[in-house]
């Protein structure tokens, strides 16, 4: 691990200025991403800002009936909250089917938001990688790329975002809220806020340098049944290859976002609109334009079955 | 006597071979991103409770909390396995609630209560879930036991506290330590000599007693 200083932030206002004042410094939360990619120096902070007194760490409610959950609020509280339990059960289901009881008492609702890929090149520092290194190829493209995005990817990265969390976030339409190192906020809608790799996959989203999440709010709820089934190599405590996260509504109608498949959540509103024609028809939209190398195109026929399946549980 | 000699020179070659090799493989790692260098390392004071006991240390901000028990403290039971999260082997208590020690730094926890493997229970005294494995055979080489306790202590708790899991059908409902339900949490624990059953058996014994 490269060496960097370290201070613990009394507010949000020193922690944003902390880190937009200088180069190289980072946030940290949980510690569970960034100190990991630390030690194989794939992320090399000069000065680490620790977020973890700034006070974010409750769930309110917001004026219209959703629910404000704070930055720093773990996996753990996030997914036994009551009102998440009970309102938001596809967050709840999408937060314990990730990482472990271990990682998820340390992971921060931002932290999870912001862990980066897991792209075995991009994890290998003697392997070419345009999000590691810009400029310095893809080794993925024409690698082994079973794990990898099968849509919304480029011609310089097909990684994935990982997470679980944000899927079933995605489904609820959830947003970010910010503040930078001058007191500007921002509340940065969910779909906007992981980036498609485009000619820039070294940035995964939206902030800025020094802008620090401060909340993330949901909306009221939607009713319906709650789900998220997760295909992962083994039953537990391994990331997903497929996720779907769907909300789906007596009369059949619903949302559905798909993980493990793209640089972000996966939802295509206009193919929310065919799940009452079932499965196939609602991920042949959803995945139009795929671009699947030869290693996970199964992962498209796997998105289909999955949400089968889920649409076969919400008539049980 | 030449016969082993010779192997112990072969296998020490070997290793400063891998060594060398390890040092030319881990060069490019400097290219990671054009960013300011690194400042040079200082050391930084934290305290905390160490089962009980309050420690007061300076570390180079570097070191995991697992390096500052293990390496500074001496306190050797929790056992480092992967380093990455992957494995479980680190597992302690922070306030209450289990945690990788490997993927956490030791400044970060000024003030925490730390409870580890030695804090649980001693050979005279042994923690009712100590005693459960031994008399389930809950292990055998050992090596990822200490992280095995302390993550099924932590896990009792949790289901008692009712945090749910993967495998609750109903989010709402108060979770029981079943079979399955152990299984999943503890997930986080890989054991290479796959004791698993037998440690779902000693903590079906010890949830048993509780309930
Ligand atoms: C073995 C293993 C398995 C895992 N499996 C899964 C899985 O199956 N599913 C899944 O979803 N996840 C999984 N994870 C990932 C885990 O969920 C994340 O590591 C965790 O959520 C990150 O949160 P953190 O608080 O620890 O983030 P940190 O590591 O502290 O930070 C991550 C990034 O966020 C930035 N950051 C943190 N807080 C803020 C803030 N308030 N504002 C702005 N920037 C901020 C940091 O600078 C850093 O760049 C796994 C991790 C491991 C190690
Ligand atoms: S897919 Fe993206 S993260 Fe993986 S090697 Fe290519 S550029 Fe790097
Ligand atoms: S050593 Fe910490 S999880 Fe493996
Ligand atoms: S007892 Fe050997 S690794 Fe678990």
């Amino acid at each position: 691990m490269k060496a960097f200083t370290y201070e613990r932030a009394k507010d949000a206002g020193a922690a944003a200025r902390a880190v937009a004042g200088r180069p190289g410094a980072k946030f940290i939360a949980g510690g569970t991403n960034l100190l990991d990619l630390m030690k194989i120096e794939v992320e090399t902070p000069t000065h680490l800002v620790d977020v973890q007194d700034l006070g974010f760490d409750t769930i309110v409610k917001t004026a219209d009936g959703g629910l404000r959950i704070g930055a720093l609020v773990t996996n753990t509280n996030l997914a036994a909250d009551a009102r998440v339990r009970r309102d938001y059960g596809v967050l709840t289901r999408a937060i314990v089917a990730g990482a472990s009881g271990q990682l998820r008492n340390k992971a921060s609702t931002a932290g999870n938001l912001l862990q980066r890929t897991r792209c075995p090149y991009f994890y290998d520092t003697n392997m070419a990688c345009n999000k590691r290194r810009p400029g310095s190829g893809c080794a993925a493209i024409g690698g082994y790329s079973r794990q990898l995005g099968v849509i919304g990817v480029s011609t310089s990265c097909i990684a994935t975002f990982p997470g679980d969390m944000a899927v079933a976030m995605r489904v609820l339409d959830a947003v970010v809220e910010t503040v930078d190192a001058t007191g500007a906020r921002r509340a940065i809608p969910i779909a906007d806020f992981h980036r498609l790799w485009g000619d820039r996959p070294d940035l995964d989203t939206v902030l800025k340098p020094g802008e620090l999440i401060t909340a993330v709010t949901l909306p009221r709820p939607i009713g319906g049944k709650h789900f998220y089934e997760k295909v992962r190599d083994r039953a537990s405590y391994a990331y997903a290859l497929v996720s779907v996260a769907a909300v789906i509504q007596p009369d059949g109608t619903g949302r559905v976002a798909f993980g493990g498949v793209a640089p972000r959540p996966w939802r295509v509103e206009a193919a929310d609109a065919l799940l009452p024609q079932g499965a196939a028809a609602v991920t042949a939209r959803a995945f139009r334009g795929a671009t699947p190398t030869e290693d996970n195109g199964f992962k498209l026929p796997l998105a289909t079955r999955a949400l089968a399946s889920v649409i076969a549980q919400a008539k049980a | 006597m030449t016969a082993v000699s010779e192997v112990e020179l072969s296998r020490r070659g070997l290793l400063a071979g891998s060594a060398a090799t390890a040092i030319v493989v881990a060069a490019p790692a400097s290219d990671a991103a054009p960013l300011p260098q690194a400042p040079a390392p200082t050391s930084l004071p934290v305290s905390f409770e160490v089962n009980g006991k309050r420690r007061e240390l300076s570390l180079d901000p570097r070191t995991t909390l697992l390096d500052a028990l293990r390496e500074h403290l001496q306190l050797t039971g929790t056992k480092k396995g992967c380093d990455h999260g992957q494995c479980g082997a680190c597992t302690v208590m922070v306030d209450g609630v289990r945690i990788n020690s490997c993927l956490t730094l030791a400044v970060m926890h000024q003030g925490d209560k730390i409870t580890t493997i030695e804090g649980l229970g001693t050979p005279d005294k042994l923690h009712p879930m100590q005693a459960a494995f031994i008399k389930h055979d809950g292990y055998q080489c050992g090596y990822c036991t200490p992280g095995q306790i302390c993550s099924a202590v932590a896990v009792l708790d949790e289901i008692k506290r009712g945090v749910p899991s993967h495998v609750q059908d109903d989010l709402t409902a108060k979770p029981r330590a079943t079979n399955v339900e152990m299984r999943e949490r503890m997930s986080g624990n890989i054991c290479r000599c796959g004791a698993y059953s037998n440690i779902a058996d000693a903590m079906a014994d010890v949830a048993g007693e509780n309930a």
